[in-house]
């Protein structure tokens, strides 16, 4: 017999009490479902938007085509950056003068002048330096020469302009993880006889990535997204392929939300990357993992099925 | 094993160490006593090169302390031999820091596969065993965060002695523990003081001191005050700052 006021040695039972009603929550969500809706019905409604075009482009071969290199290009050019910038990172952290100075120069070039300008400087290259050669310095002989407009392609001036600019901010992302780790750790890697390169390499930089991946995920998004300034270039990514299209057809509203909807499934991907990657690096800063979205669902789907009491919103 | 002599240690234009002179003999456990800012945290720092020091000498085992003296003159160690010196004295913290993305058995596997070179697998055996002896047998696969202050303190110890360390060194490692935790670690040191371990302890356990120690170092403002037999110096002091120090904490 279960009474209000447990009496000593008696068990009152799991707890089940009546969750807290958020009726708030549902007032609001219930404006917010109207207004969406009446936005999607506009949109649908509205001969303009022509979605028939946009069907007809969306997977359209030429849009295919953009859309697989603005994924590679960025890609790459994420890569080359996350890689380049934890080096100018390391160097500028680095009681060698000389790295950390090289590394101070090249942020502030790097970051100091617009990555349109980069992407431009790279493409007309062969103006300033018609031939790139590999020899003795200040006038000695060379050893490898080669004409930079075939050295340095349209496609290849992107991927330097885009990935040598986003190392020169990842950089700064890099070192201000690293500054996050609490010195004790070098101390106890010190004492127990590391190198400073192990130091860095097994304890520092694994625990900086905790403070390093939300920013890092936040310019790899934004790397799909500045990809599209290689259009400048004649290099035919996603939005230059669509522009392409619409300058013949004229149909730039369906076109351009053509090439939205790619930009938005791109960044949707990266994002949930971004989500298991930090999840990964968590370990041991939290004494329980939170559950993916997946066990999430699951464990709510096995609650309605036995009854029990899932989370109410 | 460990010989000081006339060191000196300045932040800037602060000078912490004013002249020590202190000698550790094999075997032999020494703990050092002092109010706050007496300069004994950095004499401890000092002995595995986590500072450098201004003026004086500091061997150990023979070896200055982070360079190699040839022709009268003090060449600076290059990077991996400094450390491989460091590699043979343990140290343990106040704050433990133990590695937080790691296991306490990787924390204490880490140095020895990466710095000896030894197997994984005997590494991990060793670690077991280590762990056991420091009364955390069943806890190899917890991280620092799901430990206890007491635990991840044992397990730092037990990570220090994964190296085999000839000269073990303690910075304060009670002063960050809940009262009812302390006498754990203190346990573990006692056992590794019984074993012949050679040891320098920083400390505020007084009744460790007189226990477990073959003498105490007494400083305060950068240089030794007072030292000798335990029972000596904590039950009849000569010196009156050191009379004034123990009325306080004791």
């Amino acid at each position: 017999m279960a009474t209000s006021t447990p009496q000593p040695g008696e068990d009152a039972g799991d707890i089940k009490a009546v969750p807290v009603r958020h009726y708030g929550r549902w007032a609001v969500a219930a404006v917010v479902l109207v207004v969406v809706a009446s936005l999607v019905y506009s949109a649908a409604n509205n001969d303009r938007f022509k979605w028939d075009i946009f069907g007809d482009y969306l997977f359209s071969d030429r849009v295919m085509r953009g859309l697989w290199l603005t994924m590679w290009l960025s890609v790459v050019a994420t890569v080359i950056g996350v890689v380049l910038g934890t080096i100018l990172a390391v160097m500028r952290l680095s009681t060698n003068p000389v790295l950390s100075t090289i590394s101070l120069v090249y942020i502030w070039a790097f970051r100091g002048t617009p990555v349109l300008v980069q992407i431009f400087l790279w493409a007309f290259i062969g103006s300033i330096y018609p031939e790139i050669t590999f020899g003795v310095p200040f006038g000695g002989p060379d050893l490898i020469s080669s004409n930079s407009n075939d050295l340095i392609k349209p496609i290849t001036a992107a991927i330097l302009g885009l990935g040598l600019n986003f190392a020169a901010y990842q950089a700064e992302i890099v070192r201000a993880g690293l500054l996050s780790v609490d010195e004790g750790q070098v101390e106890a890697a010190k004492a127990l006889g590391m190198t400073g390169a192990n130091t860095m390499r097994r304890i520092v930089l694994p625990q900086a990535m905790r403070v390093i991946i939300p920013p890092t995920g936040n310019q790899a998004i934004d790397m799909l997204k500045t990809s599209s300034l290689v259009s400048v270039i004649a290099v035919s990514d996603l939005l230059y392929s669509v522009q392409l299209i619409y300058g013949q057809n004229y149909q730039q509203i369906p076109l351009l939300f053509v090439a939205c909807f790619w930009y938005l499934l791109l960044t949707t991907i990266f994002t949930i990357g971004q989500y298991y990657l930090e999840r990964h690096y968590a370990k041991g800063n939290l004494r329980e993992l939170p559950q993916t979205p997946v066990q999430r669902a699951r464990a709510m789907a096995a609650s309605v099925r036995f009854g029990g009491t899932g989370n109410s919103i | 094993m460990v010989l000081a002599r006339n060191v000196h240690k300045r932040f800037g234009l602060n000078e912490v160490l004013k002249g020590i002179d202190m000698t550790v003999e094999r075997g032999e456990v020494v703990c050092l006593l002092g109010p706050s800012g007496s300069g004994k945290s950095t004499f401890l720092r000092c002995i595995n090169h986590l500072e450098t020091i201004n003026r004086g000498r500091i061997t150990v085992d023979g070896d200055i302390v982070g360079y190699r003296e040839k022709d009268g003159r003090l060449y600076e160690l290059p990077e991996k031999v400094a450390v491989r010196q460091r590699a043979e004295i343990g140290m343990v913290f106040q704050r433990f820091n133990l590695f937080a993305h790691k296991t306490a058995l990787d924390n204490i596997t880490e140095a020895p596969v990466l710095v000896k070179g030894i197997a994984r697998k005997d590494a991990e055996r060793r670690g077991l065993e280590l762990l056991e002896r420091v009364g955390l047998g069943d806890r190899g696969g917890a991280y620092p965060s799901q430990l206890s202050g007491g635990q991840q303190q044992r397990v730092a110890i037990a990570r220090a002695l994964a190296m085999d360390p000839k000269l073990m060194l303690f910075d304060e490692p009670t002063s960050a523990l809940d009262p009812e935790l302390v006498g754990d670690v203190l346990d573990v040191m006692r056992d590794l003081a019984k074993a012949g371990m050679t040891m320098v302890v920083v400390t505020h356990e007084i009744g460790f001191a007189r226990e477990v120690g073959d003498r105490v170092v007494f400083m305060d403002g950068g240089v030794v005050v007072e030292e000798g037999d335990p029972a000596q110096v904590l039950d009849a002091p000569r010196e009156a700052r050191t009379k004034a120090f123990l009325s306080k904490v004791l």
